[in-house]
C-alpha cells in the first residue's frame, strides 16, 4: 500500500523516529517549563544535562558494571544530585536578577560541563548496546515495530503523564502551582519554599537525565548529544508556551511526529521544520499555542 | 580632570597604539581579527546594553553576511569594497527578519526565538550548496579596492580594516548619542512609559535590530576578506555565546567595553595554552597542560564568575569607580 509514492511500512517506521524524537522534546521541555515556572530560569544547562544523563549510564555500564534498568533510576538521582548543587551554589544567587542572567549562567555551566566531559571522551560517539529485553523487532503485520523504540515512547509518555498528575491533582502540586504565582504568600502559610526550589531544579534536571538514559541505546553518546537538541526544544517551548504542562507534552510530540513526516517527504528540511513551524506560530499566535495572552 | 577628556585621551590612545601596532611588531592579521570581534562586539552591546534585548542569533548575522561577502567576492568577482557592502546589506537584511520576530515577544521569549532563527540559518548554510558545508566556502581573493589598491599586503590591508573598523564603531557612537539613541535607552530603562509617550516602541526596536545585524554582518565580511574564508563555526550559535560574553567582560552598556571584553576574550583564548604550560611548571600539576585544549571550560568558568559577581564588567566598574571617586572628593 502507498501514500503519496511513499509505501506504509516506510511511512510509519519514519513516524515512529519522529515519535521517539518527539518524546525526548516532551520530556525536556516539560523540565524547562516546570524549572522555569519556579525560578524564572530558562535553564539552558538542560541538554547538557540531558547528556549526562546518558554519559553516565554509559559510564556505569563500562566501569561498574551496572545495567540499564537500574541507570533508569540511578542517572536521574545522580544527576538530581548534582542539579541541587548548582541550585545551591549558583542559582541561588541570581533570582531577582533580570532572567537573561539565568540564561547567562547556565550557558556558562553548559559550557563548562560539556568541556569537563570533552576532555575525559572527546567528541565522537560512545557506543550502548540496547538492553536484552528490548532487543529485536515485532512484526506488526503492517509494520515491523523495533521493540526499544516503542519502549522509549511508552516510557516517556507514562513519565510525562506521571508528571502531569502529580503537579495538577495533588496536594505537592497544588503547592508547587502556588508557589509559582505568588511564592511570598505561599512561604507565610509555611511552607518552605526555597527548600521547594531546590527539589523542582533536582526533578527538572532528573528528567532530562532520564530522557538520557532512554537515548543513550539509539542516539550516539557524545558529550555534545545535547548542544543542538536543547535549541530545538527551546523552539518547542516558544511553539507551546510555557503555561502548561500538557500543552509541553503535547507540542513535544506533535512536532516530532511533524518532523518524521518532513523526513519522509523532504528530507532536507527535517531539520529546520520545527523552526518553520515556530515562524508560522509567531505569526498567528504570538504567544504560542497553549500560552496566554498577557 | 573630567571624564569626557579622559575618554578622549584613551580613545586616542587606543587609536595611535593601533596605527603604529604593526610597526611595534603585533602580527597584523591577529591584530585584525580583533578588531573584526571588537566591532562585532560593539554592535551586540548596540541591542543589549542600549536597548535591552538580548539577541542570541547575532552568529546568524556575522556568519550569514560572511558567506555573502565571500560568495560575492569569490564566485561573481566583484571588489573588496562592494563585497563588504553586500555583506552588511545582508546582516542587516537578516536582521530585519529576525527582528520582525523576536520584537513579537518579550524577554527570555525573544532572546529563544533569535536562537532558534539562527540555528535554521546554521542549518542552511550547513546544506546550502553554495557554502561548502562543513569546510566553508575557502579560497576568496582579497583583490583590489575600488578597483586600485591591491590588498594582498597584510599591511595595506590593515589600515583598511581598521579605517573601516573606525568607521563601524563612529556610526554607533553617533547612534547612542542621536535621539534616537536616548529613545532606545528610554525603550531599556520602561517601555511601557516610553509607549505612553507616543513612541512606536516596537519600529525603534526593529530599526534598532537591524542596526546592530548590519554592522555585526560588516564585521563578519571583513573577518572574510582579510583571512580569505567564511567558516561555518561563525554561523553556530557558540559565536553567538561567544559576542554575549565580550560584552558582558567588557561591561554591558559602555561604549568602550566591548572593545576591551573583546581584546580580553580573544587574547585569552589564544593564550591559555601558555598560560596553562606555565602554571603547569609554577604548581607541578600534570592537568594544567590541557588547559589550551580545555578553553570551552575556562569560557564557561569566565561566564559564571561574571554574571555571578561581576555584572558591570571591566569597564562597567572602572567607570563607576571613577564616579565613586569624584563623588568622594566633590564631598570633601
Amino acid at each position: 500500500m502507498e501514500i503519496f509514492g511513499v509505501s506504509l511500512p516506510a511511512m510509519l517506521s519514519q513516524l515512529l523516529l519522529g515519535l521517539v524524537n518527539g518524546s525526548f522534546y516532551a520530556i525536556l521541555s516539560l523540565g524547562l517549563a516546570v524549572i522555569f515556572g519556579l525560578l524564572n530560569v530558562i535553564n539552558f544547562a538542560h541538554g547538557a544535562l540531558f547528556m549526562m544523563g546518558a554519559v553516565t549510564t554509559w559510564m556505569a555500564m563500562n566501569y561498574l558494571g551496572i545495567n540499564y534498568w537500574l541507570m533508569l533510576v540511578l542517572a536521574p538521582l545522580v544527576v538530581g544530585i548534582f542539579g541541587v548543587v548548582i541550585e545551591r551554589l549558583l542559582l541561588r544567587w541570581i533570582y531577582k536578577l533580570d532572567h537573561l542572567y539565568g540564561l547567562l549562567l547556565t550557558l556558562g555551566l553548559t559550557l563548562v560541563i560539556e568541556g569537563v566531559y570533552r576532555s575525559v571522551y572527546g567528541v565522537s560517539g560512545l557506543g550502548y548496546d540496547t538492553p536484552e529485553l528490548l532487543q529485536g523487532a515485532t512484526n506488526l503485520g503492517f509494520m515491523i515495530l523495533p521493540n526499544y523504540r516503542a519502549w522509549v515512547v511508552v516510557a516517556s509518555v507514562v513519565v510525562c503523564i506521571a508528571t502531569w498528575f502529580v503537579i495538577e491533582k495533588t496536594k505537592l502540586g497544588a503547592y508547587l502551582r502556588a508557589g509559582t504565582e505568588n511564592p511570598r504568600l505561599v512561604e507565610a502559610f509555611g511552607v518552605n519554599v526555597p527548600v521547594m526550589i531546590t527539589l523542582t531544579y533536582a526533578f527538572g534536571v532528573a528528567l532530562a537525565a532520564f530522557a538520557g538514559v532512554l537515548a543513550a541505546p539509539i542516539y550516539q553518546v557524545s558529550p555534545l548529544m545535547g548542544q543542538n537538541l536543547i535549541i530545538v526544544v527551546f523552539a518547542v517551548v516558544v511553539i507551546g508556551g510555557m503555561g502548561s504542562i500538557m500543552g509541553s507534552i503535547l507540542t513535544g510530540l506533535g512536532l516530532g511526529i511533524i518532523e518524521g513526516f518532513t523526513k519522509v517527504f523532504y528530507p532536507e528540511a527535517s531539520s529546520t521544520v520545527v523552526f518553520v513551524i515556530m515562524v508560522i506560530v509567531l505569526l498567528i499566535r504570538p504567544a504560542g499555542l497553549f500560552g496566554k495572552e498577557k | 580632570m573630567n571624564s569626557k577628556n579622559l575618554s578622549a585621551i584613551g580613545y586616542s590612545l587606543l587609536l595611535v597604539g593601533l596605527l603604529l601596532a604593526p610597526m611595534l611588531g603585533a602580527y597584523p592579521v591577529f591584530v585584525m581579527k580583533l578588531m573584526c570581534f571588537a566591532l562585532f562586539a560593539a554592535a551586540f552591546n548596540l541591542l543589549l546594553g542600549y536597548t535591552g534585548m538580548l539577541s542570541f542569533g547575532h552568529a546568524a548575522f556575522l556568519g550569514g553576511a560572511a558567506y555573502v561577502a565571500g560568495q560575492s567576492m569569490k564566485v561573481w568577482g566583484f571588489t573588496p569594497e562592494v563585497g563588504l557592502l553586500l555583506g552588511t546589506l545582508s546582516g542587516g537584511f537578516l536582521g530585519l527578519i529576525v527582528g520582525f520576530f523576536a520584537i513579537r515577544r518579550e524577554g527570555i521569549y525573544s532572546t529563544m526565538i533569535t536562537l532558534a532563527l539562527a540555528q535554521m540559518l546554521f542549518f542552511v548554510c550547513l546544506q546550502a550548496p553554495f557554502t561548502g558545508g562543513e569546510d566553508g566556502l575557502q579560497g576568496v581573493p582579497r583583490g583590489k579596492l575600488f578597483g586600485l589598491i591591491s590588498l594582498k599586503d597584510d599591511l595595506v590591508m590593515y589600515y583598511v580594516a581598521l579605517a573601516v573598523v573606525v568607521a563601524g564603531f563612529l556610526v554607533i557612537v553617533r547612534t547612542v548619542h542621536s535621539p534616537y539613541g536616548q529613545v532606545l535607552k528610554a525603550i531599556k530603562e520602561n517601555e511601557q512609559r516610553a509607549i505612553s509617550l507616543g513612541y512606536d516602541t516596537n519600529r525603534f526596536k526593529l530599526l534598532a535590530f537591524v542596526l546592530s545585524a548590519a554592522l555585526s554582518g560588516l564585521a563578519g565580511s571583513l573577518k572574510t576578506l582579510i583571512l580569505g574564508f567564511a567558516t561555518l563555526s561563525d554561523a553556530h550559535w557558540t559565536a553567538s555565546g561567544h559576542v554575549v560574553l565580550m560584552t558582558l567582560v567588557g561591561g554591558l552598556g559602555t561604549l568602550s567595553g566591548p572593545l576591551v571584553g573583546s581584546a580580553v576574550v580573544v587574547l585569552l583564548e589564544n593564550k591559555i595554552g601558555d598560560l596553562g604550560e606555565f602554571l603547569a611548571r609554577v604548581s607541578g600539576i600534570e592537568w594544567f597542560h590541557t588547559l589550551g585544549e580545555s578553553v570551552t571550560i575556562v569560557t564557561g568558568l569566565i561566564f559564571v564568575v561574571c554574571v555571578l559577581a561581576f555584572r558591570r564588567g571591566i569597564m562597567g566598574e572602572l567607570i563607576a569607580w571613577m564616579a565613586r571617586r569624584r563623588a568622594g572628593s566633590a564631598a570633601k
